[in-house]
């Protein structure tokens, strides 16, 4: 493994060398664009992610162009498609070091920013993740230390327990809480990890764990213990195919309490499988939520929508706000250098985004709040925003 | 015992066996297929994926009703499980046992892996097509659908008993099914019952794709998984290759599940579906309704 770490670190050298002198025999190319490559999942099975992610990224791009780019220089993005696959990811990562772009937008998804990051990191060519919440993403697992040059532009996953923890205790005012969770996923047991301690240390009683696997689809049974234990919320921080069912299932059963989950419940489908009915008094937590009387997000949204006919989802506004956050580092460091983007970032003091206001924490995740969304007839709606340390 | 106990237990009863149904109605293509020719049919799960497939084209794409999707579903899937006999069984009957076991592993990820290449991995919701009225009984809840549920298999399998009881062909199963050699001796078309076997199993898991798909209202190519090997432990439970151990079995192991999720712990529910096949191998392989046989080589 190691020696797999060095080859791969010998590579990317020889590229970055190679680059270094095809860039300079384009010298003056490279002088009227900066080049800002995207790593996204264009096609395969996150496809519907990255297509967000890289809608969100044009326009961005396509305002910052407009209102006469950034130190003189229209921004161009060098779009590679990383096929939601993790090798794939890293030979985009590869061709965007060979092609002499200052930063990188990295992959939403966790795994393919995984193989992506070492391989830029490596080359010194700093990337920002939208939307990738593995902690590995900016920490290194083995030695524990910050990865210099990789950055998200959204919170990890443990953040959004506490998050909920607070909204349950304090906006809800529940005091005894039923935690369903999915076992075959650490984003779940991380989510219900924190939530149980955050909710606990409020003075909360989680008066039930229970679990689940994915592609479960018969609940009745542990909703009827749960049902039996009374709580007064329902914590199920799991993904929306389970989370229809034991939505809908529930509400048969007769279970009215809230129920409350994280940003796995994020997608339409959730809708058609609960019923809307059934999603009535729940709560789940997000990176971004569409908030009608804020200006700057509808602004984007509109924007958005003039642009693709549709609207944003979670990827598209984080993608938005990286491009944003990269030209306005750009403009404070007054150089397209990714060095010096590099430091741009580590320095940051805040930047201001559809997402919210952020700025980064010592571990590289961005330091922001997060949304808590309801239901309104099966339509997720902006119901607050709450920050937890 | 205080009464809110006892009304949990009737509760994880029902919820037990409507889950149990369903494990049954799998169960038993795999019961029958393996009666008639000894095989473990692993594609068996994903014949059930197809099967709720067509349901869910038959009731979006021609607005039919649940007992049009039913039929449709059933002979569709009745048909295709007699192809998959003919083109990829058939040609192996002289082989050895493993070879056909491990093509059936490999038909099983074929299904699985077309129906997602074509229809994406994206699970899709089925219409609410049977409506959603709740029975309460005291404090014990009976939805309609899972009286649909349990209703519709007990018929299924009133008809599966009557056919294989009282017509020829069914005759020519058990026949079959017992000496295979001297039924083909007594004029018996091997042929024929083993293609009719595969089609009958074939349409009951059919119909409990449709039948999941209705009550779950959402399914998608890799759902068949889980479901196919929890009908092999019922069909083992009950002996395999014995059509009311299929039944018992496929209950049991559903009211069991219910039971460990509601009085132990919902993370031992698979561990004690597991248990239960393994113990059930060391105690009686031939399952409960199994008669002990010696095996000739």
């Amino acid at each position: 493994m190691k020696h797999l770490k060095k080859i791969v670190c010998a590579s990317a050298a020889a590229v970055l060398a190679a680059a270094a002198l095809t860039g300079c025999g384009g010298g003056e190319e490279k002088s009227d664009t900066i080049k800002i490559g995207t790593d996204l999942e264009m096609t395969g099975n996150q496809a519907a992610y990255g297509q967000d992610a890289m809608r969100g990224a044009q326009l961005a791009v396509d305002e910052i162009n407009k209102a006469g780019g950034v130190l003189g220089k229209k921004i161009e993005l060098v779009s590679l498609d990383n096929k939601s696959e993790p090798s794939e990811a890293a030979s985009a990562a590869q061709k965007l070091v060979d092609e002499g772009v200052v930063a990188v937008v990295a992959p939403n998804m966790s795994s393919n920013a995984l193989a992506a990051v070492p391989i830029l990191n490596g080359a010194k060519i700093p990337s920002i993740s939208p939307g990738g919440t593995n902690p590995k993403i900016t920490v290194d697992e083995n030695s524990g230390k910050v990865i210099p040059y990789s950055y998200r532009a959204c919170f990890i996953d443990p953040y959004q327990g506490k998050v909920m923890a607070s909204f349950v205790a304090d906006k809800l005012g529940k005091k005894k809480v039923a935690i369903l969770i999915d076992n075959s996923s650490d984003y779940a047991k991380g989510l219900a990890k924190f939530f149980t301690e955050a909710f606990t240390a409020k003075g909360g009683t989680v008066v039930g764990t229970e679990a689940y696997l994915q592609k479960d689809t018969d609940f009745n049974a542990v909703l009827t213990k749960i049902k039996d234990l009374d709580p007064d919320f329902i914590y199920v921080p799991g993904y929306y195919q389970e989370v229809g069912l034991i939505l809908k299932q529930a509400r048969a059963m007769g279970i009215t309490v809230p129920f409350g989950g994280g940003d796995g419940w994020d997608s339409p489908t959730l809708a058609e499988i609960a019923g809307a009915d059934a999603l009535a008094g729940t709560y789940y937590s997000n990176h971004y939520a569409i908030q009608e009387d804020n200006k700057k997000v509808m602004d984007f949204v509109n924007a958005y929508k003039a642009a693709n006919n549709q609207e944003p989802g979670v990827f598209g506004a984080l993608t938005y706000d990286t491009i944003h956050l990269l030209a306005q580092v750009i403009k404070d460091a007054g150089s397209a250098d990714p060095q010096k983007i590099a430091d741009g970032l580590a320095a940051l003091k805040s930047f201001s985004g559809v997402t919210g206001d952020m700025s980064f924490t010592d571990t590289h995740d961005a330091k922001k709040a997060a949304f808590i969304l309801t239901f309104k007839d099966g339509k997720p709606v902006f119901a607050d925003k709450i920050s937890a340390d | 015992m205080d009464s809110g106990l006892i009304t949990q237990f009737i509760q994880q009863i029902i919820n037990g066996v409507s889950l149990g149904s369903i494990y049954a109605l799998i169960a038993l293509g795999y019961t029958m297929v393996y009666g008639i020719m000894r095989l473990i049919n692993f594609a068996h799960g994903d014949i059930y994926m197809l099967g709720a497939y067509v349901g869910f084209f038959v009731t979006t794409q021609l607005q039919l009703g649940f007992f049009p999707a039913l039929i449709c579903a059933m002979v569709a899937i009745g048909i295709a499980g007699v192809l998959i006999e003919k083109l990829v069984y058939k040609p192996l009957r002289a082989s050895s046992k493993i070879s056909i076991l491990i093509t059936a592993i490999g038909m099983s990820l074929f299904l699985e892996y077309t129906t997602m290449y074509f229809l994406t991995p994206q699970p899709r919701t089925f219409p609410p097509v049977l409506p959603n009225t709740i029975f309460h009984l005291g404090d014990v809840i009976i939805s309609f659908q899972q009286l649909v549920i349990l209703g519709s298999t007990v018929v299924l399998m009133l008809l599966l008993w009557y056919v294989v009881q009282y017509t020829k062909m069914g005759k020519a199963m058990r026949a079959v099914s017992y000496d295979t050699d001297a039924a083909l001796l007594m004029g018996i078309n091997v042929d024929h019952v083993i293609s009719f076997t595969f089609a009958l199993g074939s349409a009951l898991a059919g119909a409990a794709g449709v039948l999941v798909g209705i009550y779950y209202n959402t399914i998608d190519p890799l759902m068949g998984i889980m479901p196919g090997l929890k009908a092999f432990i019922a069909a083992v439970l009950g002996g395999i290759g014995i059509i009311p151990g299929a039944m018992m079995g496929g209950i049991i192991l559903g009211v069991v599940e219910a039971l460990v999720s509601g009085f132990i712990s919902s993370t031992f529910r698979d561990a004690a579906a597991f248990g239960i096949l393994i113990v059930i191998l060391l105690i009686k392989p031939t399952g409960l309704l199994g008669k002990n046989q010696t095996e000739k080589v």
